[in-house]
């Protein structure tokens, strides 16, 4: 039978899922082997060195660099609060004094008798590492944190900014292809994740933002709305630190596009459940979609599926077209036929046939379609 | 062996998303290049492995050639029959490619000599800093912390000069503390090629901290530059120290019979070469998804840059961004709502493998390739300068001149041959369309030849020139460079329908051509014949090479457009009035028969 590889998003009623939860540099791990964890449960934690600043102590002194030894009052290593003196002349007369504070309070990493230049070192950082998913640890990897395994719903939007959050899931709308409006955030929404259907638009997301919303997710945005959100343009897809007070998660693409009528459903059947989710995206090397967790079975599921992605398309799957002139449609794979067929723009390209909603059959690229996953 | 007993040759290119592989064989006294295989690149999970796809592209090649060149997974040499190869060549970018950090003293002098450096290499310079960038210390501290570059090249003073800015930057580095990509154990290579005078300092102060390799200062004087011992090492520990983390690499290190290249270093190597043999003027470009890279010979200096956020699928929305949405529409034949083209080039970065289908979204894809091709040429002639700070002596004659040290050395009059790389390029439907995006782009003047490299092979001859320059440069002219033919541009200005050029070719075939061009045309004249001789008659004010009005003889190409006689004048613009535009565009489109109607 022929078929095709094409990668598609996951929207998994139960899958069992692994997350690696690790310090960007060594660190100290606060979950242990086979520990139950709770999102918001801290696993590890590092302090991240603090920022450095330089003080040039010979300009401000009017002295060599290298006399910079006999006026300095503090010496490497040693701690100094802002605005303490760290180097001082001792002229004959006390009106030609002359001194110069630590701009920070930290610790003098260094003295330079060839640029003159102090280096001062703020205090520490602590960075620490939550668990994001309930679940149990199934591997600690020392110095660095843990891996947290879970059972539970996992659906990937296309795209996404904001960081990782957490909230009860709230469905906000009732279809998938209504669009979700201001009015339709309620002060009950605060701190939950709320879904909506086709569309956010600026003014939604903007009061979604005021009454504390944690996040939203919904099928499609405009470009135009994210450029005023931000106050820049993104130019290559790699999000998630953004700090917008808010995380919003796009199931479909840019535009008016109506989530798909699986993904909403699912998430219906979850709704009222807390659910961790995370806006980073990367779509260049190792890609990182946006997420929704949502521990345990929905009701009607009774057994977790590993997550094993099929990797190929064959005729009878549910696909999704992702490229004009039919963006966003939804339909059945009728045929994969092999050879290269000319399309509209005169390419040569390996196509297939996909069936319509209404019985009509429709030609399009393989690279413009992808598999719903489920 | 010795190079004379190459007859079968295997070579690879390990690109991010696919490995490559050709055969070429010697069929004569000729190198051709025969059969080709792909198959996705291996370096990522779930594999972790760059030879998988290696060996599924070499087997690829295989079935099709039917020659035996795999024993198991190792590449049998030397050839014999119907087996094996005399040699394996391979070139790599997979993996975000070569990622560098240079700093130098002063930006706009070792800052600047230190990236070209760097780019020659064949790196992605993530960040150039300098003691005068801008940027207060811990900014640059802070900088230095948050990437993580593979590798870093500290520059700074002449030799004998002054050691005190060079010495802040190494205290700068040792304080951020900075991390290699790979390989979180090991210490961060930093390469010193600045003030030989600074040595003691820099070891004292980065010799614990980081893998610290001392070479020859890359500015020794403001007149002169010492780019190559900075570059060896740079290949050197790419190939020690970077290949050695990456996924499979150590493994594909000891199958290849020839140093593995950074693709770019790769091309760079084959634009050199073509362009020392022909004795000309070359612009080679590649345009990819993510980055678009930029090689020049002129005068036969070499620049290479890579502008790491132009690109025609993942960063597709950065051109808009860079470029502005105003220059991309005034590309298009038709009225397109600014919302419905920021959703689709959204919807194009982030599901970058999407092609147009219809053919409104192709001329979408072409209006941003021209701004991705436009401003990366601009980064690229800011970057391809004469040394800046040399000191120069000016006569009263000067004084009318005003050059200034730091001139770009891209002059597009004096620019022979372009040669366009990457899928937009090298797979547009219609080759008229290859050339018409480029001549948008470069806007060339007088007589330029173009080529496009339809299945990028420049790096594998690149590694292969290496061995055997015959080997590469045969394949380049035989089976490398689809010839398109060439544009013909007038400089000068003047009034629609004014007569600007009278023209006549003569093809090697025999076959003569002759007409003329009027201001604010654009003919196509199919020329297949590779070579001809063409006499240019500018009209008054016109110049095609030889000054304004001056007759010109010259040798062209034909290819699969031809001639493109561009008319429109130069400095290029097009209307402000949208009506006039869009009557432009159409009738330039349709002169070139670029579209179906």
């Amino acid at each position: 039978m022929a078929h095709a590889y094409t990668p598609g998003l996951k929207v998994m009623p139960c899958t069992r899922l692994t997350k690696k939860r690790l310090l960007p540099i060594p660190g100290k791990v606060m979950a242990a082997m086979d520990q139950q964890v709770d999102s918001l449960d801290i696993v590890a934690q590092t302090e991240l060195p603090g920022k450095v600043f330089s003080v040039n102590v010979a300009n401000r002194l009017s002295v060599g660099p290298a006399e910079i030894e006999a006026f300095m009052v503090k010496k490497e290593g040693d701690f100094v609060k802002k605005g303490e003196i760290i180097a001082e002349n001792k002229p004959f007369l006390k009106w030609f004094q002359n001194s110069v504070d630590s701009p920070v309070e930290g610790t003098v990493e260094t003295v330079s008798f060839v640029t003159g230049q102090v280096l001062l070192r703020e205090p520490p950082k602590i960075l620490p590492i939550k668990a994001y998913i309930k679940g149990k640890v199934v591997e600690v990897t020392p110095d660095f944190g843990v891996t947290v395994e879970a059972e539970g719903t996992f659906i990937q939007g296309i795209f996404g900014i904001g960081g990782e959050t957490n909230g009860e899931i709230a469905i906000a709308v009732g279809s998938p292809d209504e669009d979700l409006d201001p009015e339709d955030i309620k002060e009950n929404h605060k701190g939950k994740i709320v879904i909506g259907g086709k569309h956010a638009s600026l003014a939604t997301i903007k009061r979604a933002i005021e009454l504390g919303v944690h996040a939203i997710v919904v099928g499609g945005i405009h470009d135009r709305d994210l450029r005023q959100l931000l106050g820049y343009d993104i130019g290559v897809a790699v999000t998630g630190s953004e700090n917008i007070g808010i995380t919003i998660l796009v199931t479909e693409g840019f535009g008016l596009i109506p989530m798909a009528d699986y993904t909403f459903k699912l998430l219906s059947s979850r709704n009222g459940e807390v659910a961790s989710v995370s806006g980073a995206t990367q779509i260049r090397a190792g890609v990182m979609r946006p997420e929704i967790i949502i521990p345990g079975f929905p009701k009607n599921v009774t057994e977790c599926k590993r997550d094993q992605g099929r990797g190929w398309i064959e005729p009878g799957d549910p696909i999704r077209i992702i490229r004009e002139p039919h963006f966003g449609v939804i339909g059945i794979v009728k045929s994969l036929p092999p050879e290269l067929t000319v399309i509209g723009s005169e390419s040569h390209a390996r196509v297939l046939e996909v069936t319509l909603d209404g019985g009509e059959v429709i030609v399009v690229p393989r690279a413009n379609i992808e598999v719903l996953e489920k | 062996m010795s190079k004379k007993d190459l007859e079968i040759i295997i070579a690879t290119d390990c690109g991010s998303t696919t490995t490559k592989a050709i055969l070429i064989e010697k069929k004569g006294d000729t190198y051709r290049q025969t059969f080709r295989g792909e198959a996705p690149t291996t370096v990522e999970a779930p594999f972790e492995d760059v030879t998988k796809g290696v060996l599924n592209s070499i087997t690829e090649v295989e079935e099709l050639s039917g020659r035996k060149i795999l024993d198991g997974e190792k590449i049998i040499t030397p050839n014999s029959g119907n087996t094996g190869a005399d040699i394996y060549v391979s070139t790599s970018s997979a993996g975000g490619g070569l990622q560098m950090m240079v700093a130098g003293a002063v930006k706009a002098m070792t800052g600047e000599s230190a990236q070209r450096c760097a780019l020659g290499a064949g790196a992605i310079v993530m960040d150039v800093l300098a003691s005068n960038d801008g940027r207060a210390d811990h900014e640059k501290i802070e900088r230095i912390r948050q990437l993580r570059p593979d590798m870093m090249l500290l520059s700074g003073g002449t030799d004998g000069g002054t050691i005190t800015h060079v010495v802040e930057l190494a205290q700068f580095l040792k304080a951020a503390d900075p991390k290699p990509r790979l390989g979180a154990a090991y210490k961060l290579p930093v390469i010193y090629a600045g003030n030989n005078k600074a040595h003691a300092q820099i070891k004292e102060i980065l010799g614990d901290r980081t893998a610290l390799i001392i070479t020859e200062n890359l500015r020794p004087t403001l007149e002169r530059e010492n780019l190559m011992p900075a570059r060896h090492k740079i290949h050197d520990i790419f190939l020690e120290h970077v290949m050695q983390q990456a996924p499979g690499y150590p493994r594909l290190m000891k199958m290849v019979g020839a140093p593995i290249m950074p693709t770019p270093a790769a091309v760079g190597t084959m634009t050199e070469k073509f362009a020392k043999a022909n004795n000309f003027n070359v612009l080679a470009v590649d345009i990819g998804g993510a980055t678009t890279d930029v090689f020049s010979v002129f005068s036969g200096v070499f620049n290479r840059t890579v502008s790491a956020n132009l690109g025609m699928s993942y960063s597709i929305s950065n051109v808009m961004a860079e470029a502005g949405l105003a220059n991309i529409l005034r590309w298009l034949p038709f009225d397109v709502e600014e919302q419905d083209l920021r959703n689709r080039l959204k919807n194009k970065m982030i599901r970058p493998t999407t092609i147009p289908q219809t053919v409104d979204d192709l001329q979408i894809e072409h209006a941003v390739a021209r701004e991705a091709l436009r401003l990366a040429f601009e980064q690229h002639k800011s970057l391809a300068v004469g040394l800046k700070g040399v000191q120069q002596e000016r006569s009263i004659s000067d004084a009318f001149e005003q050059t200034s040290s730091g001139a770009s050395l891209i002059n597009v009059m004096k620019l022979d041959y372009v040669i366009g790389s990457g899928g937009i390029l090298a797979h547009s439907p219609r080759r008229t369309q290859s050339m018409m995006m480029m001549i948008d782009a470069y806007q060339p003047e007088g007589i330029t030849r173009m080529a496009v490299d339809s299945i990028f092979m420049m790096p594998h001859l690149g590694v292969l020139a290496q061995i055997s320059e015959k080997a590469a440069l045969d394949v380049f002219y035989n089976d490398c460079l689809v010839r398109l033919g060439t544009c013909l541009a007038p400089k000068g200005m003047a009034k629609d329908g004014q007569l600007i050029l009278e023209w006549d070719a003569v093809g090697s075939d025999g076959k003569r051509q002759t007409g003329e061009l009027r201001f604010g045309d654009i003919l196509h004249v199919p020329m297949n014949s590779p070579k001809a001789r063409l006499v240019a008659k500018p009209a008054k004010g016109f110049d095609m090479g030889a000054g304004p009005g001056n007759r010109v003889d010259a040798e062209i190409e034909g290819g699969v457009v031809g001639l493109v006689l561009d008319g429109r004048g130069r400095p290029f613009a097009l209307s402000k009035e949208p009506g006039k535009r869009l009557d432009n565009l159409n009738k330039w489109y349709k002169a070139m028969g670029m579209y179906p109607v």
